[in-house]
């Protein structure tokens, strides 16, 4: 099967029922898309599929054929889309596992919506996990994106 | 699968970029001579030791010496390496931090080199106990201005003049009467062959002069590989040739695989070995629980071989475990007289003659830390030497203990720390670097990454310990309390190095029990006995959470029953300003943070102090809109003074939120604000966790959760979203103490009494969980 990762044609002949994750992971070595619970319940794996949020432990490398993926290593050449410029304004990350899932879901969230209301902010955050607890910095980290972009 | 030769590439250059695989070696340049002196204590350091820690006594002491710490290239890029880990407290660049300061070096050309494991060369490495600032302040003070005068002492030779005459600033020294300057690039050399100056003819910076240290302004060092996805974890290590294994663990701590068919695991493509781990019998330090790996060409061939691995378990001594069962066997030997750790006054006369006995109960489950990365070690045997790559709290504790395994020499092993992707204490425990040690060892030295899943991780931790406290006061007929008698029940983590004391241990009591500083007349604490029937493990600040818990509460729940002011009843049960000293009244030794007494006494003019500001900050006594309260507590722990108010709004529903927080925290003096405010609002967020949502439970001997849906912990929005920060200012004579741990336990019972003030329902047993709409 083929697909697209970070823009790179792929072409992929193992187990589709394999994760995006492993492929990324162990076969492709951007480690920038974590392995936090397998079970798309932490948001840390968290990569664009065409453009929307996805959680790569959960989708299959059957899923993702003929279809795009961005993962945080492809977010921006340079290292500064507006998202990760605001984490670092802020000084969200402490131990910074988590912050590669959390950049990747704000960059798509605000990709498809401008100007989200605190709300929206939420709830598009609320499927990653941070341990360390740095939510209150994460969240005036996507604020101020949004009025960046 | 093959890793294709574009990966492949990335793969070697992602490592080597990280000097992974070379350790500090192949960093260029110059490193300053390889001689060091010999190992000292600071003892004798006049005003670089202005005050004694217990850094020496800690395995492998306290090491300043610039020679084993600073390089400097030609081209002016100095070097600094850092011993601890860092696990997001940014100790990885706050000391590093002191030394360029100290030392006048340039931040923006200062280079950081994260340590091996060798304790011997660079001193203690176990980041833990919150004591990388506190125990290293001082040793990188000496080491940054021994490093600056061994610059001067270079421009004093090149120049021919006197060294009184040289003066080092941001990143060059300059010959003060003839305005002349050398850069630190072009002195390295000469400053190499220099003797490090001993203790005593340093002078260190007048603190007005810091650039780097108390301001805040400096950033985490791998912010921006952090936010690029370049920062390397143990999770992530790829060492070419490497194969990957998943292990199947006993489900009951000291089961075993009593037989396993190992056909269906072997039949999965990828899978090329199944080896048996040998249980460990308690105590089993961090040795592995045993059970049978599977090895495989990647991560998903080893998760199903494992999955289609087919064994049985004989479940052992501890498959009777259930919570519930244990919960009410605690709370019975908390109903009863206990073995008395510190005594004042005469308890059982107090309480005979009371005008009134208030008596109450608390409890706390297990919980585990579930750091995001969960555990992962690559080791690698090759001529007799080993090298790991691990997310270990104790790089040099790990060392001892994979060479132990391996039957090698310490020196024969190297350990590479990553960035670990939290700890929070588990990853104190190295016994997934030593999984991975057998596992490359079954192999004939292959590098081996073991990989734990979420559901490993929950299911096979160290686990906070459950515990259950039983508080009994007495009042006067002035409502004075005049008794106290404190039974704490919990296993102990003392489990895991000796047989099982069944109670706690010395080093548990000392964290907030039997250092209460509470002015009671007549004052008692007890142990209880619970055996360990599960992994007992130090989790981020330990005992101080179910202790601040119980004692907190109960401070509140007197309050109520006086009608008096929380706050001020807090304030009266603290007493005057004052040093309050247990060490006469307890049965065994007080244990201090490992720290000497005289530098951190217990001193309630700090506690008063913090209470104070963290109320007159919130408002303390204000009017609140319908539906909230306020809650305060305080807790002395890791040598900090840190009080907490939390504000709760709960609806119709029952449903709790927490519109805000503040903390006020005096952890002597300190060197960088703006992380000790993350490790604040961090702390706020895991306290809410653990009083409100998370909870291990045991039945049958197993762990009943599993993953983020049944262990469910704190999401963004679910609370503590504006948590406020203040840090007492102190002069550098305030010995540094501890920052992060010490944000954690004041909060869950500021939390539940703002519970209390919102709804009038006191909650004694945590979590809070569905309790108020019951």
């Amino acid at each position: 099967m083929k697909l697209k990762v970070n823009q790179q044609e792929r072409n992929f002949d193992g187990d589709p029922d394999m994760p995006l994750m492993w492929y990324l992971r162990d076969e492709l070595a951007l480690t920038g898309t974590k392995f936090g619970c397998g079970a798309g319940l932490c948001g840390a794996c968290t990569v664009h599929v065409d453009g929307k949020a996805v959680r790569s432990c959960v989708v299959t490398m059957k899923d993702v054929s003929g279809h795009s993926v961005t993962t945080i290593e492809g977010l921006s050449a340079d290292g500064n889309h507006p998202v990760q410029k605001a984490w670092r304004a802020a000084n969200v990350p402490q131990c910074g596992y988590c912050q590669c899932g959390q950049i990747m879901s704000a960059a798509a969230l605000l990709a498809e919506n401008k100007n989200p209301s605190d709300s929206e902010i939420v709830a598009a955050m609320s499927v990653n996990i941070c341990r360390c607890g740095c939510y209150q910095r994460i969240f005036s980290a996507v604020k101020s994106a949004a009025q960046e972009a | 699968m093959k890793i294709d030769k574009f990966a492949n590439q990335a793969i070697i250059e992602n490592v080597s970029r990280r000097n992974l695989l070379k350790g500090i070696v192949g960093t260029g340049g110059l490193i300053l001579a390889a001689q060091f002196l010999p190992r000292s204590t600071l003892a004798d350091g006049g005003s670089v030791n202005a005050y004694k820690t217990g850094a020496d006594g800690m395995p492998g002491g306290v090491v300043w010496d610039p020679h084993v710490f600073v390089s400097i290239a030609p081209d002016g890029t100095v070097s600094i390496v850092t011993h601890r880990s860092e696990m997001g407290t940014g100790s990885r660049t706050s000391l590093p931090m002191v030394v360029a300061d100290e030392m006048e070096a340039d931040w923006a050309r200062v280079k950081i080199i994260q340590a091996p494991g060798n304790e011997q060369k660079y001193g203690n490495q176990d980041t833990d106990g919150s004591r990388s600032i506190r125990h290293f302040i001082q040793p990188m003070r000496a080491c940054g201005a021994a490093t600056r005068q061994m610059l001067e002492h270079a421009a004093a030779i090149t120049w021919g003049v006197s060294n009184t005459e040289c003066r080092a600033e941001n990143h060059k020294v300059i010959h003060i009467p003839t305005k002349r300057s050398l850069g630190y690039g072009e002195l390295a050399a000469t400053a190499a062959g220099l003797k490090t100056p001993s203790l005593n003819s340093l002078q260190l910076k007048d603190p007005s002069q810091f650039k780097y240290i108390g301001k805040g302004k400096v950033q985490i060092i791998d912010l921006f590989d952090i936010t690029t996805g370049k920062a390397n974890y143990a999770q992530d290590i790829h060492v070419p040739g490497m194969k990957y294994a998943v292990v199947a663990r006993p489900p009951v701590v000291l089961g075993a695989a009593k037989s396993f068919d190992e056909a269906a695991a072997m039949k999965v493509p990828g899978v090329i070995k199944v080896v048996k781990i040998d249980p460990t019998p308690m105590p089993a330090k961090f040795a592995p629980l045993g059970g049978v790996a599977v090895i495989a060409d990647s991560t998903w061939a080893a998760l199903k071989g494992r999955e289609a691995l087919k064994v049985t378990w004989d479940d052992g001594p501890n498959k009777d475990y259930d919570s519930q069962t244990f919960k009410a066997q605690m709370a019975e030997q908390a109903r009863k007289p206990g073995k008395i750790e510190r005594n004042e006054g005469d308890i059982e006369k107090a309480l005979a003659g009371a005008a009134k006995v208030v008596e109450h109960e608390y409890y706390i489950p297990h919980s585990v830390h579930a750091p995001m990365e969960p555990p992962a070690a690559t080791v690698q045997i090759k001529d007799g030497k080993a090298e790991v790559w691990a997310c270990v709290q104790s790089p040099g504790g790990t060392r001892g203990d994979v060479a132990k395994v391996l039957g090698l020499k310490e020196e024969d092993v190297t350990v590479n720390v990553t960035l670990l992707g939290g700890g929070f204490g588990r990853k104190s425990k190295c016994d997934f670097a030593l999984e991975a040690a057998i596992l490359s060892k079954s192999l004939g030295g292959t590098p081996v990454k073991v990989v734990w899943t979420r559901e490993d991780d929950i299911h096979h931790s160290f686990y906070h310990s459950v515990s259950y406290q039983h508080v009994t006061a007495g009042l006067d007929k002035d409502n004075k309390v005049v008794a106290w008698r404190h039974r704490s029940v919990s296993p102990s983590l003392m489990s895991n190095f000796m047989p099982d004391p069944k109670r706690e241990s010395n080093l548990e009591l000392g964290l907030g029990l039997i250092d209460t500083p509470f002015n009671v007349p007549n004052l008692r604490l007890e142990t209880g006995e619970a055996v360990a029937k599960t992994r007992i493990g130090w989790f981020r600040s330990v005992n101080n959470i179910p202790h601040a818990f119980a004692m907190q509460s109960m401070v509140a729940e007197l309050a109520h029953e006086l009608g008096k002011d929380p706050k001020d009843f807090l304030l009266e049960m603290i007493g005057p300003p004052r040093i309050v000293d247990p060490r006469k009244t307890v049965t065994s030794e007080l244990w201090n943070y490992g720290d000497p007494w005289d530098t951190y006494p217990i001193d309630t003019a700090r506690t008063r102090r913090v209470v104070e500001l963290a109320a007159k900050e919130a408002g303390w006594g204000k009017k609140l809109p319908k539906g909230h309260g306020m809650g305060i507590a305080v807790q002395r722990s890791f040598l900090t003074y840190v009080a907490t108010v939390v504000e709760v709004a709960v609806d119709d529903q029952g449903n709790v939120s927490v519109p805000r927080v503040d903390t006020a925290i005096d952890c002597g003096f300190y060197i960088n604000p703006e992380r000790i405010q993350s490790q604040i609002e961090g702390a706020a967020v895991m306290g809410l966790s653990l009083a409100k949502l998370t909870q291990i439970t045991f039945k049958d001997g197993r762990v009943q959760q599993n993953n983020f849906h049944d262990y469910k912990v704190l999401r963004i929005g679910e609370g503590a979203m504006d948590v406020r920060t203040y840090i007492v200012p102190n002069g550098i004579d305030i010995p540094s103490s501890g920052v992060g741990e010490p944000g954690v336990p004041p909060f869950a019972p500021a939390f539940i009494n703002a519970v209390f003030a919102a709804t009038g329902k006191r909650i004694r047993n945590l979590p809070l969980g569905e309790q108020l709409s019951a």
